[in-house]
């Protein structure tokens, strides 16, 4: 006989607790995807911002390099954290192996919370981020000088969710699903 | 041929040749060197063995939570090797309860969400598993702390719900490694006693490793390690011949 998963609400209802219970942990790791997108989306907007002024032509390549630069800063930011909340976690992973949890039970743990947590810090990161670079020029050219960006505001609003949340997903549910697999007895001996 | 058969069916853990080797580097560690052991349905087994015999060890292999390296073991005659990941998942949910020393209770879950998480994994509904979980709790003696989380808990209560959860979808055997190991004399009793009475009553099968002097008592058949080799099996009518000793087996035997 094969165990069948139960309802996505019991893999749901266990990501919620989990993020609730582990606030401060959990506080960190949002923090880190904040960051790294609040600074994606804050060097996108000011090169929208400068697009426009031909004198800023040389300084936007400059900051091409820093788009690709707080990519990797982001990436690199997202995956340690989401690594570290994974390998704590080895003994629980072991544990539910021996409730009769299924690895695609487990694995769709960290999805759904690495989909909330991904979701909820990127738009605050994508907001932040846009919103000071905004405001900057504003205080310093006043408020025509926003009409550079155009239509532009949306597209990197959205790519800076879209991207932070990618990344939260794949740095989780890949450390996620090696741990799934391996036998629940190596997973209940790590002890952090 | 016939009798042979039903005598079998009743046998429902089965050990063939059970080795398992770790390697470390390159030093090989012989956890279990060829352990061939049968457990009754219904029966209390205890496993005795100094620290590093291999008890774990062989609870790992017979609760299919690691694969032996050589040998095999069968749950009602199914060899477990045999089984895919979800198959397995399956045997855990239902078939198996397990119990550790150090509780392994899901931390960020209440003593209640604890008991009907395998429920739901066997698909039970939520209203069902939390009626089922207030009854297994009320009946270990936590009916007034279902809410509360493992943190909230004393470690003798722990085990308790350990002990409900691993009876959560009425498993046939119960696993048990050094379930007594954390806890203080009185309470060891005390879920001692609790394993017996499961055992008496409801038939469980209990496999269960053990440091504590304690567990003779209750067990029918004493299975005793050392080295990850069966170094002597005693049942419970040779050992109630020499219970006057009984002081000295802890001691002696190893
Ligand atoms: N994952 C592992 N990797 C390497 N060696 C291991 C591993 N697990 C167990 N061992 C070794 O296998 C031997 C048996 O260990 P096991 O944990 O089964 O002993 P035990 O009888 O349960 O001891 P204790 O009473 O201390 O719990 C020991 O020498 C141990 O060091
Ligand atoms: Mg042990």
């Amino acid at each position: 006989m094969k165990q069948k998963d139960p309802p996505i609400s019991v893999a749901l209802k266990q990501a919620m607790k989990s993020i609730r219970m582990r606030m401060l942990r959990q506080f960190a790791t949002a923090f880190g995807v904040l960051l790294g997108i609040a600074f994606y989306a804050s060097v996108r907007t000011s090169l929208a911002l400068s697009e426009s002024d031909p004198e800023a032509v040389e300084g936007a390549v400059k900051l091409r390099w820093l788009v690709f630069l707080s990519l990797l800063m982001c990436l690199v930011g997202i995956t340690n954290a989401m690594l570290m909340s994974v390998t704590e976690r080895y003994k629980e992973i072991g544990t539910f192996k021996c409730l009769g949890a299924t690895n695609s039970f487990i694995v769709k743990v960290f999805f759904l919370e690495a989909l909330l947590i991904g979701v909820l810090s990127s738009t605050a990161g994508a907001f932040l981020g846009f919103g000071i670079m905004v405001a900057v020029r504003v205080f310093t050219d006043g408020a025509s000088s926003l009409s550079a960006l155009g239509s532009g505001s949306l597209p990197i609003l959205l790519s800076a969710i879209g991207i932070g949340t990618l990344i939260t997903i794949l740095a989780a549910i890949l450390p996620a699903i090696q741990a799934a697999r391996m036998p629940a007895a190596a997973a209940l001996r790590v002890e952090v | 041929m016939e009798a042979s058969r039903a005598l079998e069916s009743e046998l429902i853990v089965r050990t063939r040749g059970v080795k398992k080797t770790y390697h470390l580097g390159d030093e090989v560690v012989h956890a279990l060197r060829g352990v061939s052991l049968d457990v009754q349905r219904g029966e209390y087994v205890s496993i005795m063995g100094p620290s590093g015999s291999g008890k774990s060890t062989l609870f790992n292999m017979v609760g299919g939570l690691d694969k032996p390296t050589e040998g095999s073991v069968y749950i009602n005659e199914v060899d477990i090797a045999q089984l895919s990941p979800p198959e397995l998942a399956y045997l855990r949910n239902r078939t198996i309860g397990y119990i550790f020393q150090t509780f392994n209770l899901i931390q960020v879950r209440t003593a209640l969400e604890n008991v009907t998480l395998p429920m739901l994994f066997a698909g039970l509904s939520a209203d069902e598993a939390d009626e089922k979980g207030f009854l297994l709790l009320e009946s270990v003696g936590l009916g007034e702390r279902l809410h509360h989380r493992p943190t909230e808990l004393s470690g003798g209560q722990q085990q308790r719900v350990a002990i409900a959860r691993a009876l959560a979808n009425d498993p046939a055997i119960i696993l048990a490694d050094e379930p007594t190991g954390n806890l203080d004399l009185k309470t060891g009793k005390e879920i001692i006693d609790l394993l017996r009475k499961l055992n008496e009553e409801m038939g469980v099968t209990i496999i269960s490793a053990t440091h504590d002097l304690k567990m003779l008592d209750v067990s029918d058949r004493i299975v005793y390690v050392r080295d990850g080799e069966i170094a002597k099996i005693e049942t419970r009518a040779e050992l109630d011949l020499q219970i006057g000793e009984v002081e000295g087996i802890g001691e002696e035997k190893w």
